[in-house]
């Protein structure tokens, strides 16, 4: 059994997670703090993923990103092959799963209590200060959220993936793409494997996020 | 010595908060007033919280803020400490996480008292280890106070610290909140509802209605002052401040020296000569009379000069005197009628009949 596609399926899941915890952060903190006008065009953007076919999606990021894409000159100057790479599935991935990652953290940021914050000020704590030492702890349940629910949603997509990436085995061709492609050849045995294997992986993750959520609710009643 | 200086007017909506203001040196101002009068407010551009719309505001000659310069020093630059209501305490860090906060972000600034004397006084010395959610409210306020101590502030503000806690929560927050005032080297700055509270931890009392310092002084002034809804009150107090001079163990009494000459209160364990005091006199218990009284079981008579009669609101009857007694204020309730037969009008000279006086505790 060839396990290229699972471990490539994980290696999309991560780099797309930590891409997301990294870039959303920003977001998701000015998100849950502007009283800008721009707040319900940004909303509405970061959640478009939610209501769009992965297919539309993926049909305009090939064409941004293709070789006759408004991008191109860019790409071929540096010399880029964004479209059927590993890199383009991450871009696709990154837009696709964004909401699941910025939308727990903008909750969890909203909880913070803004008196805690001040006091914080008050006790010498400047901006990027009162982020890492008050911010991140007590948003720590919404950053294991917005992880797992990131990760888990990498992992199951299919349509944008297979939009940009296409099914090349061994460079774009994913679990989910397999299972299908193992479908459509009629091998029931390995999208079996396949098939059993994300739902134990699943099912492990989910079981370890809700096992930490109730130990941190008997630390932190 | 720290000296704060603030002149600022801000605005939010209909309220307008207008104040000139300066503290000084190691002295404890209570900042009283209705509520909606603009206290947190005022607090809050102290801190940097809040940008007030025009004004100045500087401590030592340094500029914390300037409208007309466009400055604005933020909090975290001001070195103030605040502690509000609710203690605020970070939930994710342990007591000593949370006293260390402040501190840890104050290395560069000479501090005041070290740790462990701090710690000692505010009697939090068992709760070091103990994480902030199993603490009781007084405990709380007690960690939050040491928090901003230790992050060695030049000014401190309080925003009525102990108005949501319970009785006994109130009590060790206060019996705490002195021992520390005592030795605070820099300004402080005590938002309160309670007269109690002020009278004994204060030195000087501001009131402020509707956005504006209107009375500003002593606090034995301050709280005789009959325009003020203090002394208007039924049970109505003036506060002396004083020294135990003597305690005589036969009676039971001790002497309290003060400016206005001397009084006797009943002795306690907190009557220890030498110990400075401040002793309360409700206004009902102070009746006047223009001849020295012989032969009365009244032991305080002190002699004072009427500064100004007023009439007491709540009663239709009543009227209130205040006296002054060798430069303390006390104040009297006493009848209009007897207001008119005594003929007391400013200037007149009588003589104050005590008939009971407290420790304020």
């Amino acid at each position: 059994m060839d396990p290229t596609p699972f471990l490539l399926s994980l290696r999309l899941a991560l780099v797309t997670t930590i891409i997301l915890l990294v870039v959303g952060t920003p977001v998701a903190w000015w998100l849950a703090n502007t009283r800008s006008r721009m707040r319900p065009l940004v909303e509405a953007a970061v959640a478009l993923p939610l209501v769009l076919p992965p297919t539309v999606l993926g049909f305009y990021l090939l064409l941004l990103l293709g070789p006759r894409g408004p991008l191109a000159p860019l790409l071929q100057a540096l010399d880029l092959a964004l479209v059927f790479s590993f890199a383009g599935l991450v871009i696709g991935s990154v837009v696709f799963s964004a909401p699941f990652v910025i939308n727990p953290l903008k909750t969890a940021f909203e909880g913070v209590p803004r008196g805690h914050l001040e006091t914080a000020a008050t006790l010498g704590a400047g901006p990027l200060d009162r982020f890492r030492s008050v911010v991140m702890p007590l948003a720590a349940s919404g950053y294991v959220a917005a992880g797992v629910l990131g990760f888990a949603h990498t992992l199951g997509e299919f349509g944008v993936v297979l939009m940009i990436g296409g099914n090349i085995p061994g460079r774009t061709q994913v679990l989910s793409i397999a299972i299908y492609d193992r479908v459509e050849q009629l091998d029931y045995h390995a999208a079996h494997v396949y098939s059993l294997s994300l739902i134990a992986f699943s099912c492990l993750v989910l079981v370890a996020l809700y096992a930490s959520r109730r130990s941190r609710a008997l630390v932190q009643p | 010595m720290s000296r704060v200086e603030a002149a600022l007017s801000h605005r939010r909506g209909e309220f307008t908060l207008d104040v000139t203001l300066q503290l000084e040196g190691r002295a404890v101002t209570t900042l009283s007033g209705r509520s909606g009068s603009g206290k947190t407010t005022l607090l809050r551009c102290l801190a940097g919280l809040e940008r007030p719309r025009a004004g100045r505001i500087s401590l030592d000659g340094e500029t914390w803020f300037d409208a007309a310069a466009g400055l604005h020093v933020p909090p975290h630059r001001r070195a103030v400490g605040f502690v509000t209501q609710e203690a605020r305490l970070f939930p994710h860090l342990t007591v000593e996480e949370n006293l260390a906060y402040g501190a840890e972000r104050a290395r560069s600034r000479p501090g005041l008292a070290d740790t462990r004397t701090l710690v000692e006084e505010l009697g939090i010395a068992p709760l070091l280890g103990r994480r902030v959610e199993h603490l009781s409210g007084g405990e709380r306020q007690r960690v939050a106070l040491g928090r901003a101590l230790l992050a060695r502030p030049r000014l401190l503000l309080l925003d009525e610290p102990v108005s949501a806690l319970d009785e006994s929560g109130t009590g060790e927050v206060l019996e705490a909140l002195e021992r520390v005032l005592a030795t605070l080297p820099v300004p402080c700055l005590y938002v309160s509802h309670d007269l109690r509270e002020a009278a004994r931890l204060a030195d000087r009392m501001l009131w402020l209605d509707a956005g504006r310092v209107v009375a500003d002084g002593p606090v034995s002034q301050v709280l005789s002052d009959p325009r003020l809804p203090f002394a208007q009150e039924e049970d109505a107090e003036s506060v002396i401040a004083g020294r135990i001079e003597a305690v005589d163990a036969g009676t039971g009494l001790a002497s309290v020296a003060f400016d206005g000459g001397l009084l006797w209160i009943a002795a306690s364990c907190s009557t220890v000569p030498g110990n400075a005091v401040r002793v309360r006199i409700r206004a009902r218990d102070v009746s006047l009379a223009l001849r020295r009284p012989e032969a009365i079981s009244v032991l305080n008579i002190l002699e004072g000069r009427v500064l100004e009669v007023a009439d007491a609101r709540s009663a239709a009857s009543q009227a209130l005197v205040r006296v002054d007694v060798g430069g303390c204020r006390l104040l009297s309730r006493v009848t209009r009628r007897s207001v008119a037969e005594l003929g007391l009008a400013p200037g007149v000279t009588v003589w104050a009949l005590v008939k009971s006086a407290a420790l304020l505790r």
